[in-house]
């Protein structure tokens, strides 16, 4: 056997005109992905200052973004505070929900009897509104930072859970033959051909979840409401609403926003890491 | 697994390995797949099962690798039987694209319960069979289609089983790759001396590879007759080209024909 195939083409230095066109092409898309959000974002604000200015709107109606900035830089301590409990609430949120979905999903995956009893109620806790469901939860849960987290989860749990378990059952059907074949047992099964058949699936779960955990953490923040240590981000701009302070309604809102990209981001990277190596979502095509 | 060459020896002197006795197999009470089916399996065997689509050759193949039970009949392998007796190669290389081609060679051992340490030797030498032993980290996407599926032989053989499976292994490869890779299998099997099921739609690949092909028919799936190509190994390009290489092809194409209902 010969590994004539294996053998990389030589490289040749002259670009064709093709080449220089896709390799020019790729040059300025690479520039424009991020050029252009923040030549909007830039046009957007000057924008928002402009009309602010123009109509001399007073800012108790709609700051300008200077006014903003200023409430921002003024109340940077109480909103990094507020965004700390947020946060926190998010992320563990979004720990439980990994754990709660992800271990509800190989559960149903290896007990039918089970996926039958339950999955339906998985289902209905998820199409129910979750900021119908909160008022009980702060009913019957005392802890204020338990009835947030409970509320963040049964928003958040959801698509990791059903992202899993389509995962678990995408196994190729020649690999479970040889699985059987070689008398795998079902902890191997699971372990060796599962799990990682339906790691690409699970994080893509993830990726919502992570902005679903927050959406929960915020909801649950506005109907815990003033009582106990409800000061998160969202209660800061319910709170800043009652005093018609609206530039920190911007400010609260801006950080609430950031927070979410920076999930998004950290998630996307994360499953980027684990993939790069095999999966074709992950791959760089030539040409 | 290199120590355990097993010779072969010539047609008709071969201790037999496993026996298919008056197989049924009938899908949902009404689908007849395989009709009372008898094979014998003799050590060092190429057997291939020629036939049209839908005549039970894979339905074969799954009932002897146990997937499958027969419906009426048995099979019986001569003396103990376990699991590393078998190996199998479908018509895709069927890799786990997240592991690389060491890490899918070892699995028949890592289900076993042997670390990559323990059978470090056997993977390698597999590899090295189907000269691939400079790929040992590569994932599975790094690979030509050809090279996928010598891993996947790799994988069949690194446990050195007395039997092993191929479903239309090389009907998804282009022509130059499969004469190749048949090439490379004649010789492997030459080196290691397994007995080999071979499913196949085409006569010359049947031809080139075996030395008893078992020509099957469709709707019920039966076999029909057993043809013999007693050509000696090694076989290369010059029996390819030979008249007695037509002539097994004339057979064999008009066995199949009449498999197909139209006279030959």
């Amino acid at each position: 056997m010969t590994i004539a195939e294996n053998r990389p083409l030589p490289v040749v230095e002259a670009l064709d005109e093709d080449e220089a066109r896709r390799a020019r092409a790729r040059r300025i898309e690479g520039i424009a992905k991020w050029a252009l959000p923040v030549v909007m974002m830039v046009l957007a604000i000057a924008g928002w200052a402009w009309i602010v200015a123009a109509n001399d709107i007073p800012h108790y109606i709609l700051p300008g973004p200077g006014r903003v900035w200023a409430s921002l830089v003024e109340d940077w301590g109480m909103l990094l505070d507020a965004a700390y409990l947020t946060g926190w609430i998010t992320l563990l949120a979004l720990l439980l929900a990994v754990v709660g979905g992800a271990g509800l999903a190989i559960l149903f995956n290896q007990s039918k009897m089970l996926e039958l009893s339950f999955y339906p109620y998985a289902v209905i806790l998820q199409v129910t509104p979750v900021v119908s469901i909160a008022p009980l939860i702060f009913i019957y849960v005392d802890s204020k930072i338990a009835g947030m987290l409970l509320c963040a989860w049964i928003v958040a749990f959801f698509p990791v859970l059903s992202s899993t378990t389509l995962g678990l059952n995408s196994v190729d059907h020649n690999l479970r033959d040889l699985f059987r074949i070689y008398g795998a047992s079902r902890w191997q099964k699971l372990r060796y051909l599962q799990l990682p058949s339906a790691l690409p699936y699970f994080l893509g779960g993830l990726k919502i979840a992570g902005g679903l955990s927050l959406i929960g953490a915020v909801v649950a923040e506005l109907v815990a409401g003033t009582g106990g240590i409800g000061s998160g981000l969202a209660f800061r701009i319910q709170e800043a609403g009652y005093r018609l302070n609206i530039a920190r309604m911007f400010a609260a809102l801006s950080l609430v926003a950031a927070m979410g990209v920076f999930i998004f981001a950290a998630l996307s990277i994360f499953s980027h890491l684990l993939l790069r190596k095999w999966h074709e979502s992950a791959l760089k095509r030539e040409g | 697994m290199s120590a355990l060459r097993r010779p072969t020896l010539p047609l008709g002197e071969r201790p037999p390995l496993l026996q298919m006795q008056a197989v049924d197999k009938v899908f949902g009470g009404t689908v007849v797949a395989l009709k009372d089916m008898n094979l014998v399996v003799n050590q060092g065997d190429f057997i291939s099962l020629l036939g049209p689509s839908g005549c039970g050759k894979s339905t074969a193949l799954r009932i002897i690798s146990d997937l499958l039970h027969p419906t009426r009949g048995k099979v019986i392998w001569e003396g103990d039987h376990g699991i590393g007796d078998l190996g199998v190669v479908f018509q895709e290389p069927t890799l786990m694209p997240w592991a690389t081609v060491a890490q899918n060679v070892w699995l028949p051992y890592r289900l076993r319960g042997k670390t990559y340490n323990a059978v470090k030797d056997e993977v390698l030498e597999a590899l090295r069979l189907v000269a691939l032993e400079n790929f040992l980290n590569a994932y599975p996407r790094e690979l030509s289609g050809g090279m996928k599926m010598r891993v996947s032989i790799a994988r069949a053989m690194v446990t050195n089983p007395r039997l092993i499976l191929m479903d239309e292994p090389f009907a998804a490869l282009d022509e130059i790759t499969r004469h190749k890779l048949n090439n490379d299998l004649l010789r492997l099997k030459d080196k290691i001396g397994c007995t080999v099921i071979f499913v196949t739609h085409s006569v010359f690949e049947s031809v080139f590879l075996s030395d008893r092909i078992v020509v099957m028919a469709a709707r019920p799936g039966r076999v029909l007759q057993e043809l013999r190509v007693d050509a000696p190994y090694p076989r290369g390009e010059e029996f390819r080209t030979s008249a007695e290489y037509a002539a097994h092809t004339r057979a064999a194409s008009g066995a199949l024909k009449e498999a197909m209902g139209e006279l030959a």
